[in-house]
């Protein structure tokens, strides 16, 4: 750690010296610039794919992911030009036409700082497939899923090496799924929740939290929650 | 329809386990042939034989479209759905066909037929373009299912054409050039040339010559080689990428469906030049013709000692393994088909660092386009001079042009960089079609732009038409004339892409359908007022934020329209 070359760059015309191998994204944390972002999590291996936190470098044809890209000495970064601000409304307004953000409080706040108009893309087709009620653990709603892959990725090289999930189809129509589409407890699914912890936008969500928010009462929840679990053992013996 | 038996798959599935998940490909591709689908239990005995998660099994399933998760039927017709196909009636065959098909069904004896669209079939100088059972069929007049079946041709006859033939001197000949011809020829004179220089010198050679990649990118060959030799890491690969799926495109199919040899010459040479001992030839999927003539083409080469361990008497090793695709557009991406390869979902990998340091396997690798290998053993065997007397001083050498749509005679040319694109369609295409009007050209494929009658004369050279806003990209030239009503191309250009995007970075998976929406819109002359603004909005967010060049040319063709026709995209005035 001791003889980690520096480097220096500006960011938003800021001083900026920070080790070399850091990210655009850290280098702006520390000047006090918050660079904004959907798919990044600190504890996932970053995959830049929502786009979001794109920046202006200077000299570079494309806008560049701020989560991915490292520093480069006399690297000028531009965090705010109208190209990005433009990647990151239209982005957004996107979104709003394909899923369901309601449940999405930083992406919500994100597109009020943004200035955008979430009906900026009329009569488009939204994804709305059904919701997924088949365990006692969560639900999945995907009508709500952003395609972020956390799930995906702490349920594999991520965290629990579990690989219950991938996706089905490809493009607009990609969406998580079991192999072949079958229910979570046929699935290699342990139910350890990490998932759920990780999603961003309540398209995962606890069974319990779930029912409270459609209205039943903690004994309602309680007595089906345990009906079923105590139920699913005596129809289906697990013989995993 | 199943031409292998379960047994059969069961030993290809065991002979290819020890490979592991790099396998996963041609272990599906064996279980669609032998059961006409990919069920959960065939699904889960792949998994379990190579080792892979069963969800990311599935993933892979999906991805490609060439997989079926259900019975399709004994027969499969796939009819292109794309431009060019579409100017000569391929809706009409299509509508046609499924017509009688669902008139079919339920008749007792006759096999279930399952009629597909596609995109483009690089059939495009026979169009409309149909494949039956994966194989070429001629669609036109239009016919019976049963006519299609009983006439699937077992080669398309290109018209080759051009004022230079070299890398074409062999081709249009309706046949495979053998190794013996080949070799009568000149052929793996350039590869024995090679063995008596240092490899350093053969990069020299290639950076002198000027060639840069003709699969689109045009990134200087010679540098890439340098840089792959140069990187730290063993062992290194080399990789054709013959996934020729760009709309309009069909040169690499005819390159390795007449000259394989020359492709093979020139991976050889590329792979002494890095020090590669192994080398991937990836086509895609739609290409079965391509697949067996190439597979011929490498075991020809394996017996006559020239792929293999020490060939020619050098002290060089190299073997080559031949890859299908399965219906992904993506994956003509350089990092999609490594990812491809390694049998995984087509993703197109984040860049840097470049497939030169880390590529197929985190491996050095060396990827280039069919054409670009069919130019080593020529610039080898020409000199660099020689060579250099082509084209123009920033474009050497010769250049393949696609050409199809509304000319007399739509084919394969061969031109000296810097020739006029009034030369490509009057002198070579023989002009246009019924004698209508020239209206328009899509340059470059779905990734393309648009050349507009006063571009005709401008020189086909990267840097001429760069000067013009215009991508040279893999040489295609589709022509519209002026009976044609673009929107119908755009619209078609649109959906291409939001049926290619791989969905993983936002502006691509999302800005792809909102593209399509907003082009049905216009293709109907019903845009809302608000739909140009949109329409730009969602276009440069592609091409300045995607991950990968399908993202970045999703927008190009339509934004190249938006200017030279901007009244297609307003509404008209009563509706304003």
């Amino acid at each position: 750690m001791t003889n980690q070359t520096t480097v220096h760059l500006t960011i938003d015309n800021l001083p900026v010296h920070v080790p070399a191998g850091t990210t655009i994204l850290k280098a702006a944390q520390q000047v006090g610039i918050e660079i904004p972002t959907i798919c990044y999590h600190d504890y996932c291996t970053a995959n830049a794919l929502c786009r979001i936190c794109v920046v202006e470098v200077k000299g570079a044809r494309l806008l560049v992911p701020a989560c991915t890209a490292t520093v480069q000495e006399n690297m000028q970064v531009n965090t705010r030009s109208e190209r990005v601000e433009r990647a990151r409304r239209t982005i957004l307004e996107m979104l709003y036409a394909t899923v369901d953000l309601s449940e999405a409080p930083e992406i919500e706040a994100m597109a009020t700082a943004y200035g955008v108009d979430r009906q900026r893309f009329p009569l488009a087709e939204p994804r709305h497939p059904p919701l997924i009620d088949d365990n006692p653990m969560y639900i999945r709603d995907y009508a709500k899923c952003v395609l972020c892959w956390r799930c995906v990725q702490v349920c594999a090289e991520d965290a629990q090496y579990t690989y219950a999930i991938n996706f089905k189809g490809r493009g607009y129509e990609t969406q998580i799924s079991t192999f072949y589409e079958v229910p979570m407890p046929e699935s290699t699914c342990v139910f350890c929740g990490q998932c759920v912890g990780v999603c961003p936008t309540g398209a995962l969500k606890f069974k319990r939290q779930h029912l409270l928010e459609v209205g039943y009462s903690l004994d309602e929840i309680l007595q089906m929650t345990r009906s079923e679990r105590s139920g699913r053992r005596r129809r289906e013996p697990r013989n995993v | 329809m199943t031409q292998s038996t379960p047994p059969a798959f069961e030993s290809t599935l065991s002979s290819l386990a020890p490979q592991g998940r790099t396998a996963l490909l041609p272990a599906l591709h064996a279980a669609q042939e032998a059961f006409g689908y990919i069920s959960d239990q065939v699904a889960a005995q792949i998994a379990q034989a190579l080792g892979v998660p069963l969800a990311e099994v599935f993933g892979v399933i999906e991805f490609y479209t060439l997989f079926h998760r259900q019975p399709v039927g004994e027969v499969l017709l796939h009819i292109c759905n794309d431009a060019a196909c579409a100017l000569a009636g391929a809706d009409t065959v299509f509508k046609q066909i499924a017509f009688q098909t669902s008139e079919a069904s339920g008749a007792g004896q006759a096999p279930t037929v399952r009629v597909e669209k596609s995109p483009c079939l690089g059939l495009c100088d026979h169009a409309p373009a149909v494949l039956v059972q994966s194989l070429p069929a001629k669609a036109s007049p239009a016919q019976t299912w049963q006519d299609l079946v009983a006439a699937t041709a077992t080669r398309p006859l290109t018209y080759v054409d051009g004022d230079v033939r070299l890398l074409t001197a062999l081709c249009g000949r309706h046949i495979t050039v053998s190794l013996q011809e080949y070799r009568r020829n000149g052929g793996y004179q350039a590869l024995q040339m090679a063995f008596e220089q240092a490899p350093q010198s053969i990069i020299e050679t290639i950076k002198q010559s000027g060639l840069v990649g003709r699969g689109g990118a045009a990134f200087p060959t010679g540098l890439k080689w340098e840089s792959a030799a140069q990187a730290p890491g063993s062992p290194k690969f080399v990789v054709c990428n013959a996934d020729e799926a760009e709309p309009g495109a069909f040169k690499d199919r005819v390159l390795m469906e007449d000259n394989p040899h020359a492709i093979l010459e020139g991976l050889l040479i590329a792979a002494y030049a890095i020090g590669a001992s192994k080398g991937y030839i990836y086509i895609r999927g739609e290409y079965l013709l391509p697949y067996r003539v190439m597979q011929a083409a490498v075991q020809e080469a394996q017996a006559a000692g020239l792929l293999g361990e020490r060939i020619l008497g050098s002290d060089f090793s190299f073997e080559i393994e031949i890859r299908r695709g399965a219906g992904a557009y993506i994956c003509g991406e350089e990092t999609a088909l490594f990812e491809s390869i390694e049998g995984k979902r087509g993703f197109p990998r984040l860049k840097p660092p470049f497939p030169t340091t880390h590529g197929l396997f985190g491996k050095p690798t060396v990827i280039n386009n069919v054409e670009t290998l069919a130019n080593i053993p020529l610039i080898l065997r020409l000199g660099v001079e020689a060579y250099r007397r082509l084209g123009t001083p920033q474009s050497p050498g010769s250049k393949l042009f696609c050409l199809s749509g509304d000319v007399n005679r739509p084919g394969l040319y061969e031109l000296s960089m810097g020739a006029s694109l009034r030369h490509l369609i009057e002198d070579l295409g023989q002009g246009m079609r019924h004698g209508n009007d020239f209206q328009a050209a899509l340059i470059g494929g779905a990734a393309g732009a648009f050349a507009t009658p006063q571009h005709l004369d401008v020189p086909l050279s990267f840097e001429g038409l760069r000067a013009v806003g215009i991508p040279l990209g893999a040489g295609v030239v589709t022509v519209f004339d002026s009976t044609r009503d673009l929107r119908d191309a755009l619209f078609r250009l649109a959906r291409f892409f939001a049926e290619e995007s791989c969905g993983k970075c936002y502006p691509c998976q999302l800005g792809t359908q909102r593209q399509l929406e907003i082009m049905e819109r216009v293709l109907e002359g019903k845009p809302l007022p608000t739909d140009w603004e949109r329409l730009q909005d969602v276009g440069w967010t592609m091409s300045d934020a995607s991950i990968c060049g399908l993202g970045q040319t999703a927008a190009s063709a339509i934004l190249s329209a938006m200017q030279h026709w901007p009244q297609l995209f307003r509404p008209p005035k009563e509706l304003q």
